[in-house]
């Protein structure tokens, strides 16, 4: 927590703002400093914290596994290269195990995911404080490190997923093999308005709950990390009560992280899992 | 936390990041792995047939073994009965060979005691002739004694 005079109330606002970047009140194009100008740009505005961060660990995962990828041999394998394969087979023994069937973009979205998600994920266990503060040293006004946090990436990866589920719907069933789906079941075609209701649902269901779970998950870790690490903030002086605050920081901080480390991989394996269990309902000819 | 462009701008890396992953990651890798899968396979099976191999021509060594053991055993007996039959033939020429000596030998002593008796014949009736004719002072005439001569010759 920063030294400035702040209220628990400015410095969580602080904390939960992207750097969006967008068209000011004024007119010109910029970067906002306030939360009310952040709010006014609309959907037209990026949130820039968000695309960097996610960029460079897609670029990181993306970079590490070609490098084992260029590298790889049929002999025996070692260190890093030995940790791909191993991800690549726990990735591919997953999607064999739930998805039936053929299709070789699946086995590669899953890793995608389960990797870049895992990441992204993995930034929550960064100190909510040291990269805000390093920003503001320079010059930046609001720095959201957890990209899976912002529901935009989460809602962009789950929108990806759906149009992936729709393409593959109408690719395998043909059209109207799909809007037959959607409305002849399950009460067959006399029931079409509550059939056509139950299975959009059950249709737009799925990419919101992906992405609402992921950044349900994420944006409430940071928030307790933040909020412990304002059990610190209120430092009174070198009294029991500020000593037994500090402590508790730090003593809470370490344990919400170790379990958040489970967190952090679960989310990814539960997104990259039900993406193959998406994509395999989309492949399945059902009834 | 305003929903906006970003959205989409995630959408795009993501699709992005999916395919190099499928085309620069996981193609060369899986394929790696299914060559690497294969050559361990191919090692296996090599390995299982070399076992095979040394199963088979160890069985064929005792086999072989087995044989000569054979062969040796079949030898010797054969090897022992001619030397039986050797020392057999040997031993029946032998006793031919002595009983024909022994024959010849008898045969020998019959003709030599035959002469014998012959000349002691001769000599027992010209002693006898000659101690009748000293006891009778006189010339025998051997031929009108004849007969009575050859009767004591047989009789001795």
């Amino acid at each position: 927590m920063s030294s400035e005079a702040q209220t628990s109330a400015e410095y969580i606002k602080h904390h939960l703002q992207n750097l969006t970047y967008g068209k000011l009140p004024d007119g010109a194009w910029g970067i906002a400093h306030t939360h009310e100008e952040a709010k006014a740009m609309g959907f037209w505005a990026l949130n820039v914290d968000t695309l960097i961060v996610s960029l460079l660990l897609g670029i990181v995962f993306l970079f590490v596994f070609r490098r084992a990828a260029r590298s790889i041999s049929t002999g025996v394998p070692s260190g890093l290269r030995n940790f791909c394969e191993w991800s690549v087979e726990f990735v591919e023994s997953n999607v064999r195990g739930s998805f039936s069937a053929k299709n070789d973009m699946v086995a590669p979205l899953a890793l995608t995911i389960f990797f870049w998600v895992f990441l992204m994920n993995l930034m929550d266990l960064i100190p909510v404080d040291y990269v805000p503060f390093l920003m503001r040293e320079l010059g930046v006004p609001f720095f959201r490190i957890v990209p899976s946090a912002d529901p935009n990436a989460t809602f962009g990866m789950a929108i990806g997923v759906f149009l992936l589920i729709l393409y593959y719907s109408v690719k395998i069933k043909g059209v109207g093999g799909f809007l037959g789906e959607l409305t002849l079941q399950p009460f067959g075609k006399w029931g079409l308005p509550v059939n056509l209701l139950l299975e959009g649902v059950n249709l737009i269901a799925k990419p919101i709950s992906l992405a609402l779970r992921l950044f349900g998950n994420m944006y409430a870790g940071e928030m307790i990390f933040i909020l412990i690490a304002l059990m610190g903030g209120a430092w009174v002086g070198l009294s029991p009560t500020g000593v037994t605050l500090y402590g508790s920081q730090i003593l809470l901080s370490l344990g919400w992280a170790i379990f958040h480390i489970l967190i952090v991989t679960l989310q990814a394996f539960i997104f990259m899992v039900l993406t193959v269990v998406y994509m395999d309902m989309a492949h399945q000819e059902h009834h | 936390m305003n929903i906006n462009a970003t959205l989409l701008a995630q959408t795009i890396m993501f699709a992005l990041f999916v395919w190099f992953c499928m085309k620069f990651i996981w193609t060369p890798i899986m394929g790696a792995l299914e060559q690497r899968k294969k050559q361990i396979a191919d090692g296996l099976a090599d390995a299982e047939r070399a076992k095979h191999d040394l199963e088979l021509s160890a069985k064929r060594s005792a086999e072989i073994l087995r044989e000569a053991k054979e062969q040796v055993g079949e030898i010797v007996a054969n090897g022992e009965k001619r030397a039986s039959e050797i020392v057999e033939a040997a031993k029946e020429q032998a006793k031919i060979e002595s009983d024909r000596i022994i024959s010849g030998a008898k045969a020998e002593i019959d003709q030599e005691v035959f002469r014998a008796k012959e000349q002691l014949r001769t000599q027992v009736s010209a002693i006898a002739l000659a101690g009748a004719s000293k006891i009778l002072g006189r010339e025998i005439d051997a031929k009108a004694h004849n007969e009575l001569l050859d009767k004591l010759v047989s009789e001795i």
